[in-house]
């Protein structure tokens, strides 16, 4: 008689632990806390996800590359599930996660709600630059290469950088 | 009951799908780079809510129907948006026009949604919520930067601001399915004006008042600008049944 062995989560998060975001590739999906839970049922392995922007499309392809690295492991029964409550905010993204994306040259989001206000021509969020550690930096647009971006440029060192903004 | 959810969601569905397909038209083709890819994210932002509210229509419709289904295979009668995101494109001023009108009523829905007793609709609402306060913000300084601008970009938003006004009333006017459902549109009439107002003083433009008003998107009835706008938007899946990526 074949005895279903018991799967421990703890190897689940180490799997996903290696997954990472196909738009900013230093960073893994537990970096960015976008996985809300793991679920054992049986032999079943489900995975709960939420995305970081609506219109974000790497979702699609992170829920691919969390199956693959699941079946990679030897799981095959995979469920993948996508919540969209409690809503993601960058408050949820580990502090190891900030540090690797100023290492990797984009600026790490600020605390949320310092300026995320409404107002019209709010001033520009103090952003410090991930290459001279400056704060004399300014916004070029507030849409960037991806949902998440918006442009910055540094008035000292005069690189332009993305910033993580803050949601 | 189910029959009214179903027809609101995807009202709310193709709401958004419309007007991101309009913005996505922009794609390589804005003003200046930033702003090309500003109006793009916007319709990402817009194409991915539809997404959501085309998925949950499926769920709940519980045919076989798909998100994909909704979008691609729906001739324009069956689609539930309003006339004025299905308007062309025109120029810059009528695409911040409009996207400032419509992110000002959408603002005001979702706020409303976000505590919905339907879990599904208050968890899209709440999450795109963020999104649109971007989407707000962006168009507002916009219609300020026009209006309060050169003599030309003044010219042209009160060009749009007569093409495009006609299609005001229509955002407040309840459908029967919205009746049904117990949203009540016609209440955010007050503050979307009041934000209106605040933002035309500062562009030095006029409130508009136009008395000639069209209504009828959200029931079916539509422009010729719907038809033209789908037969592109679905060719490859009318052309290829059954295609994918």
């Amino acid at each position: 008689m074949v005895k279903t062995r018991i799967i421990p989560v703890e190897k689940i998060w180490s799997i996903l632990e290696t997954v990472t975001d196909p738009e900013v590739p230093v960073l893994t999906i537990t970096d960015l806390g976008i996985v809300r839970g793991v679920k054992i049922n049986d032999d079943q392995v489900e995975v709960i996800i939420t995305p970081t922007y609506t219109g974000c499309p790497a979702m699609d392809m992170i829920a691919m590359n969390i199956r693959l690295a699941l079946i990679e492991n030897g799981f095959q029964n995979i469920k993948i599930t996508s919540v969209l409550s409690p809503v993601w905010t960058t408050d949820w993204m580990s502090e190891a996660g900030r540090q690797k994306l100023k290492e990797y040259g984009i600026a790490p989001p600020n605390p949320r709600q310092q300026v995320c206000n409404n107002d019209l021509f709010a001033q520009d969020e103090a952003v410090q630059c991930p290459l001279c550690n400056s704060y004399h930096t300014h916004r070029i647009s507030e849409f960037g290469s991806t949902a998440c971006k918006s442009l910055y440029q540094c008035d000292d060192c005069r690189e332009p950088f993305d910033y993580f903004k803050c949601h | 009951m189910k029959e009214a959810l179903i027809n609101y969601t995807l009202h709310l569905a193709d709401n958004a799908l419309i007007l991101g397909h309009r913005n996505s038209e922009w794609c390589g083709h804005g003003p200046i780079l930033e702003q090309d890819i500003a109006i793009t994210n916007i319709s990402l932002d817009l194409i991915g809510q539809a997404r959501n509210f085309y998925q949950y229509a499926a769920l709940l419709k519980a045919d076989g129907s798909t998100e994909d289904i909704f979008a691609y295979l729906r001739d324009a009668p069956e689609f539930k948006n309003c006339l004025l995101v299905e308007q062309p494109r025109g120029d810059w001023a009528v695409t911040i026009l409009r996207q400032f009108l419509f992110s000002n009523y959408q603002y005001l829905l979702y706020q409303q949604l976000q505590n919905n007793e339907d879990e599904q609709i208050a968890a899209i609402a709440a999450k795109a919520l963020k999104e649109v306060v971007y989407h707000l913000r962006w168009s507002s300084e916009w219609v300020i930067r026009l209006g309060d601008g050169t003599e030309d970009s003044n010219q042209r938003i009160n060009k749009a601001i007569d093409e495009l006004s006609p299609f005001i009333s229509e955002l407040f006017q309840p459908a029967s399915y919205e009746k049904e459902v117990g949203i009540d549109v016609s209440l955010l009439a007050k503050d979307w004006m009041e934000k209106l107002t605040a933002v035309f003083e500062e562009a030095t433009l006029s409130i508009p008042a136009n008395p000639n008003q069209h209504t009828g998107g959200k029931e079916g009835k539509h422009s010729e600008h719907l038809s033209a706008l789908l037969s592109e938007m679905q060719q490859l899946q009318r052309a290829y049944p059954d295609s994918e990526w």
